[in-house]
């Protein structure tokens, strides 16, 4: 397609979910909908013995399922989530790729920790028993890099390949990574992020994050925007997506589920949670006005719910910030308070649930919160039914990032 | 209007040298900065050579605090970015910290602190549920590699969009690209832009032995990386880190600046062949010199240098210059392509940063850098390596390329016309 590039506008048209509360579109979004909470004591081997009791462990994942053996020996947890959620996804896109150049075809992953499970495991065996027994796949399982080489090994996608590591707004910042290289010319790309950070040195290493909800009730661990909140629950999974061309995906029928509008990305330091008020007001205003979108047009905003209180407390004043006197009329939703953050896979997840969102016309609530401290109308215990044309995602990262993602569902749909 | 992207400042931390002029003293003499690994005993170990960083972190001004905070890996690119912003004579506070970014890659990040806590909360390896008593502090600093471009955005107070690239060993180039592609794309008018890895620690050596990927020639080590020679024998792994301060070229004239040279174009493809194999054709790689020279708007026979990725193996050296033949047909034999490898090893995800690094420098001088130990030629290797002595030129347009561990490759084109020479 020569279209100028201007004018390559992008849009999602499958989505691959993993997810601790439901792998598959389905099952997903019904136990998102529902606000399902799946947090639970880690059941992962040899992770019961740190002050991190609660988390979102992908339980009904079998790797050997939906991926080929010589591709599972080869890789680590987080590449298994990966390639199975590609896979979903394609077939969700109906996208027959092996029809397409194969240059035109990307993929992009972020990625907060890599394969941390894979890594112990060569670990050990090297300081346990020396370097000789190191196999030879550590060099290709570990790094942040494996997903993405494996997916655009195993679907044969030669377009430009990338990764990026910002961490939980990594999985925002991919998006806009994947949205220019279909401006530069691809005409699909498979992104989004995956994590499995439950195993036991990948926890200690966890243990560091000042944010980490140390809780030992389920019921209790992850409660953002009430006055318990006591830092966020981490998550295994992720979701990746399909997004194609616009033209290309309607000249072949495809089904649209979403545009892929703008984003906008800031920093603000790490651990100065005060400060992304800011950095959160800027990154939202970035995006839309790279969206063409006015404030009073956000329909939904999926939150990035950190689940301190005063991360909390910044993102409410970013909104309304931004959104005016709207903002306590704006539904705010938080999903992920019933999975737990997978780092980039959470933001991942927010785009993937909020486009069932826009296009159920439903608004998911945020499981288990019932008081809420600050000025928001956040979504709780029951799922809203709104018209939703437009939803903006939010992200932060640990590390400083703060990303806002804008989606709209297809003209003529509503 | 197309935004043009110039290079403004150039910051360096590599093998046999820390700071831009002991690195371009050691490429333009064609010295080899290889040797016998000291970081760790090797003993056991295939490969027990590497290029490694004399680096004193408090002699370039880091304090305590912050060399406990910092991997090594991010240790170097605060001293590369400090030496970077310096020589670009940007003020702190002068320009809009909204509108300044920060990209910068690795491709094992935090490794090495990594292993060297595990072996204390594993007891050297005897259990998987290792206790975390017994962790160091800020190892949650390691775990995560976004810390390496937090870690100097917040030394320069960067509010603009901030982001760790990793995508193995093209991460450096990628990095670099990215940046560009921001600065075009109006989001931004100045990046901090590089790479940094150390991976010079048991685990990343021993998984290079397992592949065989690395030279076991122990016993010479200064001639070790052989990029393109008949008897190379495998890369041997270095360590280090370059930050490019990237501008917009008319912010850059308008503070009354002469830079070095532009970034004009970018490319990175997949191969989708194998995660460490590469095909004799090259066509991937040549794929994205192409399409790096037509977002560059260069002919490929106005190319008048290429910063080669050589690392030293076998498929990698005959790979490349396949890739480098069919883009630049004819032109490929007339044009001198080094491998900078040769003397600094290859450090992973940095050293594409610090061989664009090289390319500006070269520009600027009009110095082709050597192919240091180049003796024997192969015969699938057939063009003009620049065999270990530098070579005046005058460079206009050069393009770097890389290839990563994943299938990845990738492709920077850079022009300079007339400027200062520095």
């Amino acid at each position: 397609m020569n279209i100028p590039a201007a004018e390559r506008r992008t849009v999602i048209t499958g989505l691959g979910i993993i997810a601790p509360n439901g792998m598959g579109t389905d099952a997903f979004w019904k136990a998102t909908r529902e606000g399902v909470s799946v947090l639970d004591r880690i059941t992962r081997e040899g992770c019961d013995g740190y002050p991190l009791r609660v988390a979102g462990e992908v339980r009904a994942f079998d790797p050997g399922v939906m991926v080929e053996e010589r591709f599972l020996v080869q890789t680590d947890r987080f590449s298994h989530f990966a390639m199975a959620a590609a896979d979903l996804a394609l077939q969700n896109a109906q996208l027959r790729t092996e029809e397409m150049p194969a240059h035109r075809v990307g993929v992009v992953t972020a990625a907060g920790s890599g394969g941390g499970e894979f890594g112990q495991r060569e670990l050990q065996r090297l300081w346990g028993k020396g370097p000789s027994y190191v196999g030879p796949y550590q060099s290709i399982a570990w790094f942040y890099a494996a997903s993405t080489g494996q997916i655009s090994i195993r679907g044969g996608f030669k377009g430009p390949c990338g990764v990026v590591a910002s961490d939980e707004a990594g999985g925002l910042d991919a998006f806009a990574h994947a949205a220019r290289s279909i401006r530069n010319g691809a005409d699909a790309v498979v992104v989004g992020a995956t994590e499995a950070p439950l195993a036991p040195y990948s926890m200690v290493c966890q243990l560091g994050y000042p944010e980490l909800s140390r809780s030992e009730d389920p019921e209790r661990a992850y409660l953002p925007f009430t006055a318990e909140a006591c830092g966020f629950v981490p998550a295994e999974g992720g979701a990746m997506l399909v997004v194609e061309e616009e033209a290309a995906a309607r000249a072949r029928g495809a089904p649209v589920r979403a545009v892929v509008l703008g984003h906008g990305a800031t920093f603000t330091r790490s651990s100065r949670w005060d400060r992304s008020r800011e950095g959160l007001a800027r990154a939202i205003g970035a995006a839309l006005e790279r969206s063409g979108c006015a404030p009073n047009e956000i329909d939904v905003v999926f939150a990035d719910a950190l689940g301190t209180v005063e991360a909390d407390r910044a993102e409410a004043l970013a909104l309304a910030d931004v959104l005016g006197p709207r903002a306590a009329r704006v539904p705010v939703t938080a999903p992920k308070a019933g999975f737990g953050r997978a780092y980039g896979g959470a933001a991942a997840l927010d785009v993937a649930a909020a486009v069932l969102a826009l296009e159920h016309g439903t608004v998911p609530p945020t499981p288990r919160v019932t008081d809420v401290c600050h000025d928001l109308d956040l979504v709780t215990c029951r799922p809203r039914g709104v018209e939703l044309r437009t939803a903006l995602v939010l992200s932060r990262g640990l590390m400083g990032s703060n990303a806002a993602l804008v989606l709209r569902r297809p003209e003529g749909e509503i | 209007m197309t935004r043009r992207v110039a290079v403004t400042g150039v910051g360096v931390v590599a093998p046999g040298g820390v700071g831009v002029p002991a690195f371009w003293d050691m490429l333009t003499a064609g010295r080899t900065a290889t040797r016998g690994i000291t970081l760790f005993d090797p003993a056991g170990f295939r490969s027990r050579i590497a290029a490694e960083c004399d680096f004193d972190a408090a002699a370039f001004g880091l304090s305590p605090q912050e060399v406990a905070r910092a991997d090594r890996y991010v240790q170097f690119a605060m001293v590369a970015a400090d030496e970077a912003i310096r020589d670009s004579g940007l003020e702190p506070g002068a320009q809009d910290p909204w509108r300044t970014g920060v990209s910068l890659g690795t491709a094992v990040g935090g490794t090495t602190r990594l292993e060297h806590d595990y072996v204390r909360v594993s007891g050297e390896g005897e259990r998987w549920d290792v206790d975390h008593r017994r962790a160091g502090p800020f190892l949650e600093r390691a775990f995560t590699p976004s810390v390496l471009a937090s870690a100097v955005a917040e030394r320069f107070g960067v509010h603009g969009a901030v982001q760790t690239v990793s995508t193995g060993c093209t991460s450096g180039l990628d990095a670099i690209g990215y940046a560009f592609q921001a600065i075009e794309e109006d989001l931004a008018d100045v990046y901090i832009a590089g790479a940094s890895d150390s991976p010079i620690s048991p685990i990343t050596v021993a998984c290079f032995d397992a592949i065989r990927a690395t030279s076991p020639n122990n016993d010479d080590p200064e001639h070790a990386s052989r990029p393109f020679d008949a008897r190379r024998d495998g890369f041997v792994m270095g360590e280090g880190a370059a930050v490019l301060v990237l501008e917009e070229l008319e912010h850059a004239r308008a503070r009354g600046v002469d830079p070095y040279c532009e970034i004009s174009g970018f490319a990175t493809f997949g191969n989708a062949y194998h995660m460490t194999g590469l095909t004799r054709e090259g066509l991937e790689m040549s794929m994205a010199i192409d399409t790096a020279l037509d977002h560059a708007r260069i002919a490929s026979c106005d190319i008048d240098y290429v910063n080669a990725h050589g690392s030293g193996t076998k498929q990698n050296d005959r790979h490349e210059t396949a890739a480098v033949k069919r883009s630049l047909g004819e032109h490929a034999y007339r044009t001198p392509m080094s491998s900078i490898k040769s003397m600094v090893g290859h450090s992973l995800g940095a050293i594409g940063a610090i061989e664009v690094a090289a390319c500006t420098l070269a520009m600027a001088r009009g110095v082709v850098p050597p192919t240091a130990n180049y003796e024997d030629p192969d015969p699938e290797c057939d063009l003009d390596y620049v065999p270990k002595t530098a070579r005046e030129a005058r460079l206009r347009r050069v393009l770097s390329v890389g290839s990563g561990f994943g299938g990845f490759q990738s492709a920077v084109v850079m022009s300079r016309d007339g400027g200062r020479s520095r």
